[in-house]
C-alpha cells in the first residue's frame, strides 16, 4: 500500500515534468522567434529605411510606403469595424433576448471568425472591388479587413459589457434612465478598457494580414504614397511576402528589417492591449 | 414596452439593433458572392474533371483533388502537433503552473496568436526549411511537413485559449471531491477535470483544426507549391499545394470572369463550407454542454 | 386616510416559473410606512418591482390585474415608465452606488430628468443628504468616489439619491439587510422623517424591523396576501393562524 502510494506520487512528479516541458516547447519558440527577428533585423533599421522609398527593384532604399499603407489600412479598418462592432456587442449584451434570432446571430459571428482569410479576400474582390466598383483600393481592402475583424471586436466587447455588474443597470433604470442613457452614461464607461483591448487585438490581426488584401488593395510596388481611399497601397505584410518570395537576389538585411518593422508594429499593439487590460483590472472597484 | 422613447433614442436603438443583425447579413453576403462568382465553374468544367487528379490551369486541367489532399495532409500534420501541445499547455496553465508562471504564459500564447502568418512563413523559408532539408536529408525543405510544423504553431493559441477556458469552468468542487477521495492532482486532472471539460476541449480541437485549414500565407510560402496528389505519409515530406495557397497564388494572375477565375471561387466555396461545418459542430458542442450544465445547476 | 396606491387582483408569473403573485388586492395609504413582510419567495420584492415597473426588465409569463396610482393604472402599456420611475423611487437590498462621485450619484436622476441649473442641483444634494441623515458625515467629501464610503453610508447615499428626485412613493427592498445596527437605526430614523412627505413601502429584513417601523403591515406567503392590517394590531393580535405562527417565529 505504501509502495503504491509512492508510485502514484512518482507518476505525478513525472507527469508534471512532462507537461511543463510541453508548455515550454510551445512557448519558447515564440520568444525565440521574436528575439531572432529583433536581432537579425536591427542592423537594417535606419532613418533612410524607415522614411525612404524602395529603389532598384526594392533591393535598396526604404519601406516608407509600406509602413504608411499599413497605417492607412489599419485606420480604415478601425473606421468601419469599431463602431459597428461595439454597436453589435451592445445589442447582444444589452438588448437581445435569448431567442432563436439571437442564437442565429451568435452562430453567424462564430462563423465569421472561422472563415479563412483568403476567402475574405475572394469576398472582398467579388463585392467591393468588382460589384461595387471600388477597384483595388484602400477602401475595398479596409472594408474586407473590417468584416474579418468584426467577430473579434464583437466578442471581446460583449464580454467587457457583460462584466459590468447588473446592479448598475437596475439602479440606473430605477432612477428614471432609459436603456440608452444607462448604456452611454455608465455601462460603456465601465466597459471601456475591455472594449479597447478587444479593438486593439482585432486591429492587430488586421494589420498583420496578407491574404484578405492580396486582391482587394495591395500593390506590389508604388512610386508614391496613395492619394485617396480609391488608390491601391503597399502594405508591410504583403511587402514582406513579396520581397521574401517574389524578388530574386533580395538582400537578406532588408527582408529581416521589414519583418522587424511589421513585428514591432504588431507587438506594440499587443503590449498596449495587455497593459490597458491589466491596469483596468487593478483599478476597478467592482 | 418603452413607449416614451424620444426620437434620438429610437434611432440609436434601431442602429444598435441593425448592427446586431449585421453579422447574419455578412455571412449571407459572403456566401452569396462566393456562389455568384464560383457556381459558373460548374457550367464550364465537368464535375468529373473538377474531381480529378490534375491541377494544371494553363492547359485547362482543373482537378481539385490534389489541392484538397494537400490541405488535408498539412492540416492533419498541424493537428497532430497542435492538439497534444495545445491541450498539454492548457492543462499546465490551468491546473499545474504557479500563478506567476500563468501570468507570463498567457500573454505569450496570446502573442503567438497575434504574430502575422507572413512573418512565420518568412522565417519558415529562411530558417526552418533549410534546417529540415539538412536534418531530414530531403531534396527540398519546402514540404507539407514544414507547413504542418508552422501551422501547428498557428493553431496552438486557439486550442490553448479555448481548452483553458473549458478547464477553468470545471467547478472547483469536482477537484476537491477527487482530492478528498485520495486522488493525486495528476489523477484528478486525467480522471475528473479533463473528462468534465471534454466538450470544451473538443471545441478547442475543432476550432484549432478550422484555423489550420484556413491558414493561407504561411502554407503558401513554405509548402513548395506543387499540386501533387498526396497519397500517403511519404507525401508529408514532399512539396504540396493547399486550397488556400492556390487561391492566393493564382487569383492575382487570372482574368476576371475566366474559367480559372470561377474555379478559384469554387474552391473558395469549398473552404467556406468546410469552415461552416467545423464551426457549427464546434459551437453546437458548446451549446449542448452549456444546456447540460444549466440543467445540473437548476 | 387616502390610499395613494390601490392594487386590484394582481397576479403575475415569471417565465422561468419562479416566484409569482396570486390575486393580490390591497390599498396603500399616503404618508405612512406600509410594510410588506413574510418568508423569502413570498412575492414581496416582486410586488415592489411592479410598483415602479422594474419588472419590465425581467421575463414575465403572464400578469393580470391593475395597480392604480392616483387613480391611473400604471400597468397600462401606455404608461410613461420613465416618468413613473421618477415618481416611484427605489432603494435596493445591497447598497449599489454608481461608479462616480457622491455628488454625481445624487444628481444622476435629476440630470437625466433635464435639470441643469447648478444651484438647484446643489440644493437637492444638501436637502436629500440631510433627510437621509448623512450630510454631516460626508459633506466635505462629496467629490470622492461613492464606492469609498462604508456600506451603511453607501446605503444612505442610495436613499438620498432617490429623495433627490422628490418622488411621491419610496420603495425600500430590505434596505438594511447588510448593515450594522447603528446604520440600521439611522436608516429607520430617516424613514420616520420621510413618511411626513412621502408614501413609504418597506420590505423589512426581519419581523422585528417590521414591527418597529410599520404603520400598516401586510403578510405575504408563497405569493398570497395572507393578512393586511394596522401595524399595531397585526403584530400583537394577528387574525390568521399562519400570520401568528410566522410572527411568533414558529417558521420562516
Amino acid at each position: 500500500m505504501k509502495l503504491f502510494a509512492q508510485n502514484r506520487h512518482i507518476v505525478q512528479r513525472l507527469g508534471f515534468i512532462a507537461i511543463t516541458i510541453m508548455a515550454l516547447v510551445t512557448v519558447l519558440p515564440i520568444i525565440g522567434t521574436v528575439a531572432f527577428i529583433l536581432m537579425k533585423g536591427g542592423s537594417a533599421i535606419s532613418l533612410e529605411f524607415l522614411s525612404g522609398f524602395p529603389h532598384d527593384g526594392m533591393r535598396t532604399g526604404g519601406i516608407l510606403p509600406a509602413i504608411i499603407g499599413t497605417l492607412y489600412l489599419t485606420l480604415g479598418t478601425a473606421l468601419f469595424s469599431v463602431p459597428l462592432g461595439i454597436a453589435a456587442a451592445i445589442y447582444l449584451s444589452e438588448y437581445a433576448r435569448d431567442n432563436q434570432l439571437t442564437r442565429l446571430i451568435r452562430l453567424a459571428i462564430i462563423n465569421l471568425a472561422g472563415i479563412p482569410s483568403v476567402v475574405y479576400g475572394l469576398f472582398g474582390l467579388g463585392l467591393f472591388v468588382l460589384f461595387l466598383k471600388f477597384g483595388t483600393s484602400i477602401l475595398a481592402a479596409s472594408l474586407t479587413l473590417s468584416i474579418m475583424t468584426l467577430p473579434v471586436i464583437i466578442s471581446t466587447s460583449e464580454e467587457a459589457l457583460r462584466a459590468v455588474p447588473q446592479a448598475f443597470r437596475t439602479v440606473s433604470i430605477s432612477l428614471g434612465a432609459t436603456r440608452w442613457q444607462t448604456i452611454s452614461r455608465i455601462i460603456l464607461k465601465e466597459a471601456l478598457p475591455g472594449i479597447l483591448t478587444g479593438i486593439i487585438l482585432g486591429l492587430e490581426r488586421a494589420a498583420g494580414e496578407t491574404a484578405p488584401i492580396l486582391f482587394t488593395g495591395a500593390a506590389f510596388f508604388l512610386p508614391q504614397l496613395p492619394h485617396s481611399p480609391f488608390d491601391a497601397t503597399m502594405a508591410l505584410p504583403y511587402h514582406l511576402f513579396v520581397i521574401s518570395t517574389q524578388v530574386p537576389e533580395m538582400p537578406i538585411q532588408i527582408q529581416y528589417g521589414t519583418a522587424l518593422v511589421l513585428l514591432v508594429f504588431v507587438l506594440t499593439m499587443n503590449v498596449i492591449a495587455t497593459v490597458i487590460r491589466s491596469r483596468a483590472r487593478a483599478k476597478r472597484q467592482w | 414596452m418603452e413607449k416614451s422613447l424620444s426620437w434620438p433614442e429610437f434611432i440609436i436603438t434601431r442602429l444598435i439593433q441593425s448592427s446586431g443583425y449585421s453579422a447574419i447579413l455578412f455571412v449571407a453576403l459572403i456566401f452569396f458572392f462566393l456562389l455568384r462568382e464560383g457556381l459558373p465553374a460548374l457550367g464550364e468544367v465537368d464535375i468529373s474533371s473538377l474531381l480529378n487528379f490534375r491541377w494544371y490551369p494553363i492547359e485547362s486541367y482543373f482537378g481539385i483533388l490534389p489541392l484538397i489532399s494537400g490541405s488535408l495532409i498539412v492540416t492533419l500534420g498541424a493537428a497532430l502537433i497542435a492538439v497534444p501541445f495545445g491541450i498539454g499547455t492548457a492543462v499546465y496553465i490551468s491546473e499545474v503552473a504557479p500563478r506567476w508562471m500563468r501570468e507570463i504564459l498567457k500573454p505569450l500564447v496570446e502573442l503567438l496568436g497575434g504574430l502575422p502568418s507572413v512573418v512565420l512563413g518568412f522565417l519558415g523559408i529562411l530558417v526552418l526549411a533549410p534546417f529540415l532539408r539538412v536534418f531530414l536529408n530531403l531534396p527540398t525543405g519546402l514540404t507539407a511537413f514544414t507547413g504542418s510544423l508552422l501551422l501547428g504553431g498557428i493553431a496552438v493559441p486557439t486550442v490553448v485559449s479555448v481548452a483553458e477556458d473549458a478547464l477553468d469552468s470545471v467547478p472547483r468542487a469536482y477537484r476537491e471531491g477527487a482530492w478528498a477521495l485520495g486522488a493525486t492532482r495528476w489523477q484528478t486532472i486525467w480522471r475528473v477535470t479533463l473528462p468534465a471539460a471534454k466538450s470544451g476541449v473538443l471545441t478547442a480541437v475543432m476550432l484549432g483544426v478550422g484555423r489550420a485549414i484556413g491558414e493561407t500565407m504561411t502554407v503558401m510560402m513554405v509548402t513548395g507549391n506543387a499540386p501533387v496528389l498526396a497519397t500517403g505519409l511519404g507525401s508529408l515530406f514532399a512539396p504540396v499545394r493547399t486550397m488556400t495557397a492556390t487561391i492566393a497564388a493564382e487569383m492575382g494572375e487570372v482574368a476576371n470572369g475566366s474559367t480559372h477565375y470561377h474555379v478559384l471561387f469554387f474552391i473558395g466555396i469549398v473552404l467556406f463550407i468546410i469552415s461552416l461545418i467545423v464551426n457549427v459542430i464546434a459551437s453546437s458542442v458548446v451549446f449542448r454542454a452549456k444546456k447540460r450544465a444549466e440543467r445540473i445547476l437548476s | 386616510m387616502v390610499d395613494k396606491i390601490i392594487i386590484e387582483n394582481l397576479s403575475l408569473q415569471y417565465s422561468d416559473g419562479t416566484e409569482s403573485l396570486r390575486n393580490i388586492s390591497m390599498g396603500i395609504p399616503q404618508n405612512a410606512v406600509t410594510v410588506l413582510f413574510g418568508p423569502a419567495g413570498g412575492g414581496k420584492s416582486t410586488l415592489l418591482r411592479c410598483l415602479n415597473r422594474l419588472n419590465d426588465l425581467t421575463e414575465i409569463k403572464a400578469s393580470s390585474g391593475r395597480i392604480l396610482m392616483d387613480g391611473e393604472n400604471i400597468l397600462d402599456p401606455k404608461t410613461d415608465v420613465i416618468a413613473l420611475r421618477r415618481r416611484v423611487g427605489m432603494v435596493f437590498a445591497r447598497p449599489v452606488t454608481l461608479p462616480m462621485s457622491i455628488r454625481e450619484n445624487i444628481i444622476y436622476g435629476l440630470e437625466l430628468a433635464g435639470e441643469k441649473r447648478k444651484s438647484k442641483l446643489d440644493e437637492a444634494v444638501e436637502r436629500s443628504l440631510k433627510l437621509s441623515a448623512i450630510w454631516d458625515e460626508i459633506k466635505d467629501r462629496l467629490d470622492e468616489p461613492a464606492s469609498a464610503l462604508s456600506g451603511g453610508q453607501q446605503q444612505r447615499v442610495c436613499l438620498a439619491r432617490v429623495i433627490a428626485l422628490q418622488p411621491e412613493v419610496i420603495l425600500l427592498d430590505e434596505p438594511t439587510s447588510g448593515l450594522d445596527p447603528i446604520s440600521t437605526g439611522k436608516v429607520e430614523a430617516a424613514l420616520f422623517e420621510l413618511k411626513k412627505e412621502y408614501t413609504v413601502i418597506l420590505v423589512p429584513h426581519s419581523v422585528q424591523q417590521a414591527a418597529r417601523t410599520a404603520d400598516h403591515a401586510a403578510f405575504f406567503l408563497t405569493g398570497e396576501l395572507i393578512e393586511y392590517a394596522d401595524g399595531k394590531n397585526l403584530f400583537t393580535n394577528p387574525k390568521q393562524k399562519k400570520t401568528e405562527d410566522y410572527v411568533m417565529g414558529r417558521f420562516g
